[in-house]
């Protein structure tokens, strides 16, 4: 931190204003002229918010994503058909036992599986030729998602959010002051900031557990050097399989998160793959703190578009992703 | 051996049926969204067009209609590429396309390249279609989205006491036609509209829509459909929102009141306009009904067909009637069979449909209220039916024309 205001002063200034005009903007209550101009502040704030909670649930398929490519090289096209099947089994568990919960556990376990068998079946034997695997998994994703199509058909699925989730809650953040002198608070669905407060937290734990425990290290070497790794007798092969059951689990995950505040339908997993392709180039391919930047980028983006610029709303995300690759090609957090 | 010889006897058993039954085939060419945020109104619309097939057969005289259906995501394009794989490659002579607005619009288009077919509009539902520059071997047995909204206004005003509203609609044309139709009435009554947002088409994140919604209105207006109509309300339910709501013609519909879930139930009570009501009295709706419930089991379709299962009937109705008219005669640029669809009246399910000079329909519509059956299933419930509803709304074409042509912000919340 201390090093970055050191090398760029001009670009920490810029950062610090920034950072001060957005938190002025979200505490303060806004003078009437301003209001006029952009609108009320209640708008605003929610759209920040939903573009947070948004960006929490891209995190969570971006990051499985990450996790596989960023140890094995491996591009997982059939990621977002992980997302949409982790989805319907949510649905099917929640529907026959009511319990929301346990659809999280049942979807994490069952894609998990089935990334183990791709990654047994499919993709041990390809290891190393990108383009094979690129155009396998997008056949696979393809058939996937017509095998789907036929199991659950073209119908919307919504899991049942949890009674003692559904309706919004009172933030203590003002919006505005009524003329009577009450304060007027922000009311936000309950639902979205577990969801959000449940992705920050599997995101620090998978930050811890790749930077604070053994398997992180052996993971974290993987990735840096596959053979030296192997040569010191690190089973690789399981390694390869337990991540790649974590990065499927979490799509799994995500799934039912995604089906619970908004629905599962087909079509889904090619919006959810494109969604975690654009974070993860944003972000930085491989790296968790870059999925998760990525992920909240593209969320308040999307979000704030939507509130602001509805007509280029979809134009905003792929242009910040064009920005990226222009100015920081490797993406915002990647390390090399 | 045992093995070879049964082959031998399928194989040439096979080759047997295909000389023994040969007969002159009518090839048709079917689209319908079966892919994307529409899938739902696809697969149902698929659904009425087998429905007619059922009742009225593939027969005409002693041709056989060969159907062949291509899936569409409700982007025009796409429909074009389904359609001109229809015709290239499957060498169909008769179209039954588009289901969805823009695709209408596209479609239309498309069919002034090949004038020697004939195009049968599946249910889109954009104004433009037919009457801006319309295709001459195009023909539409659906009502557009402006007349499927008809007396929705008036009603809102005079009955409800609705003053001041606002929409919310999916960003492309049959919206555009929807929220034409309703400012038009509602502002001509008096009302005022002050808002309308516009969400593009597979919108699935509508918080900050939701955010966004005016607090000040009487009523809010939902112009949206499929897995929108179905995000919408879901989030509008965890967001606790409780306006007065009401809804277009893709929106107060079987596929989204027999959608999964409770978030539905916020619709109890909305006023709507199409152009069925599911608990129509009418014996020739009833008889619709049934047979659309007896060709399918429960689990595969809605509880009552909806509006895209009537549309896909009512037009494969024409498409059959008017060719046993001409007794499948297709020669000479199929002249006589597109002056049949021209002239031809329907009985249809939903009332008497004919058509205007730019071969657009003129038919019944109907002011509906969501009503629960008390057993968790929700229906349109009929307040008012509006026969012979024309596609210048009533409006003398003159005046009609200068209103402009349906968009983002046209018309003016104006009497015109």
């Amino acid at each position: 931190m201390i090093r970055f205001v050191e090398r760029h002063p001009a670009w920490a200034l810029i950062v610090i204003i920034a950072v001060a005009v957005a938190l002025w903007l979200i505490f303060a209550v806004w003078p009437p002229g301003l209001e006029e101009a952009v609108g009320r502040k209640r708008v605003f704030l929610n759209a920040v918010f939903n573009g947070i909670t948004l960006g929490g649930l891209y995190f969570l398929v971006a990051s499985g994503f990450t996790l596989i490519f960023g140890l094995m090289r491996n591009v997982n096209l059939a990621h977002g058909s992980l997302y949409l099947f982790g989805g319907y089994v949510g649905y099917a568990i929640s529907a026959s036992t009511g319990s929301w919960i346990l659809s999280f556990i049942v979807a994490f376990i069952l894609t998990a599986l089935v990334g183990v068998l791709l990654q047994v079946v499919v993709f041990r034997r390809m290891e190393g030729q990108d383009l094979r695997q690129t155009m396998v998994t997008i056949g696979l994703s393809i058939v996937f998602a017509d095998l789907m199509l036929w199991a659950c058909g073209g119908d919307f699925y919504q899991i049942q959010t949890p009674s003692w989730l559904i309706g919004p809650i009172d933030l203590p953040l003002l919006t505005a002051i009524k003329s009577s002198g009450e304060p007027v608070y922000l009311r936000y669905p309950l639902v979205r900031l577990v969801i959000f407060l449940a992705s920050v937290i599997i995101g620090v734990a998978m930050w811890l557990a790749l930077n604070r425990t053994r398997i992180g290290m052996i993971i974290r070497a993987g990735v840096d050097d596959r053979d030296i790794l192997a040569a010191t007798g690190v089973r690789i092969q399981v390694v390869f399989v337990l991540v790649f059951a974590l990065g499927a689990g979490l799509a799994g995950i995500a799934g039912v998160v995604g089906g619970t505040f908004q629905s599962l339908s087909p079509g889904e997993d090619i919006r959810f793959l494109l969604a975690s392709l654009v974070v993860v180039i944003v972000g930085g391919m491989g790296s968790i703190p870059g999925a998760a930047l990525g992920a909240l980028i593209i969320g308040l983006a999307e979000q704030l578009g939507s509130v602001y610029i509805p007509t280029y709303a979809i134009v905003v995300t792929f242009l910040i992703m064009v920005l990226v690759l222009a100015v920081r090609p490797q993406g915002l957090l990647a390390r090399r | 051996m045992l093995k070879g010889s049964l082959g031998l006897i399928a194989l040439s058993s096979l080759l047997l049926s295909g000389t023994a039954f040969a007969q002159e085939k009518i090839k048709v060419g079917v689209t319908a969204t079966l892919e994307g945020t529409y899938t739902v109104l696809g697969e149902d619309g698929i659904r009425g067009f087998q429905t007619a097939l059922n009742v009225l057969g593939k027969k005409v005289g002693d041709k056989e209609l060969e159907f062949i259906i291509a899936s569409t995501d409700a982007t025009p394009d796409s429909a074009v590429r389904a359609v001109r794989k229809l015709i290239e490659q499957d060498k169909v002579q008769i179209l039954l396309s588009p289901l969805s607005g823009d695709e209408g619009i596209a479609v239309k288009n498309f069919a002034k390249t090949h004038p020697e077919l004939t195009f049968i509009n599946a249910a889109s539902g954009a104004q433009e279609t037919t009457y801006v520059d319309p295709a001459p071997n195009f023909f539409r047995y659906n009502m557009d989205g402006a007349q499927w909204q008809v007396g929705l206004g008036k009603y809102a005003y005079d009955e409800k006491k609705y003053r001041k509203i606002a929409t919310v609609g999916e960003d492309y044309s049959f919206i555009y036609t929807q929220v034409f139709g309703l400012v038009l009435e509602f502002c001509g009554a008096g009302g005022q509209v002050t808002n309308r947002q516009w969400v593009p088409l597979g919108t699935k994140d509508f918080a900050s829509v939701i955010a966004a919604l005016p607090d000040d209105v009487d009523a809010i207006y939902l112009g949206l459909g499929g897995a929108d109509a179905v995000n919408f309300l879901n989030q509008y339910q965890q967001a606790g929102g409780k306006a007065h709501l009401m809804g277009g013609s893709i929106m107060i519909d079987q596929t989204i009141l027999s959608s999964k879930g409770n978030a539905k139930n916020a619709l109890v009570g909305t006023l709507a306009a199409s152009g069925q009501a599911d608990t129509w009295e009418n014996p020739s709706w009833q008889k619709f009904v049934k047979d659309y419930q007896d060709a399918f089991p429960p689990n595969k379709r809605f509880p009552s067909p909806s509006l895209l299962a009537t549309n896909y009937y009512g037009s494969t109705m024409a498409l059959i009637l008017a060719l046993r008219q001409v007794n499948g005669d297709l020669s000479n640029n199929q002249a006589k069979y597109k002056e049949a669809l021209a002239k031809i009246e329907l009985d249809a399910p939903n009332g008497k449909i004919k058509l205007d000079s730019n071969r657009q329909a003129i038919g019944t519509n109907f002011v509906t209220e969501v009503v629960d059956d008390g057993k968790g299933a929700l229906f349109s419930k009929v307040v008012k039916v509006i026969p012979n509803v024309n596609q210048t709304l009533g409006y003398d074409p003159a005046v009609f024309a200068k209103i402009g042509l349906p968009s983002r912000t046209v018309p003016e919340c104006k009497k015109y």
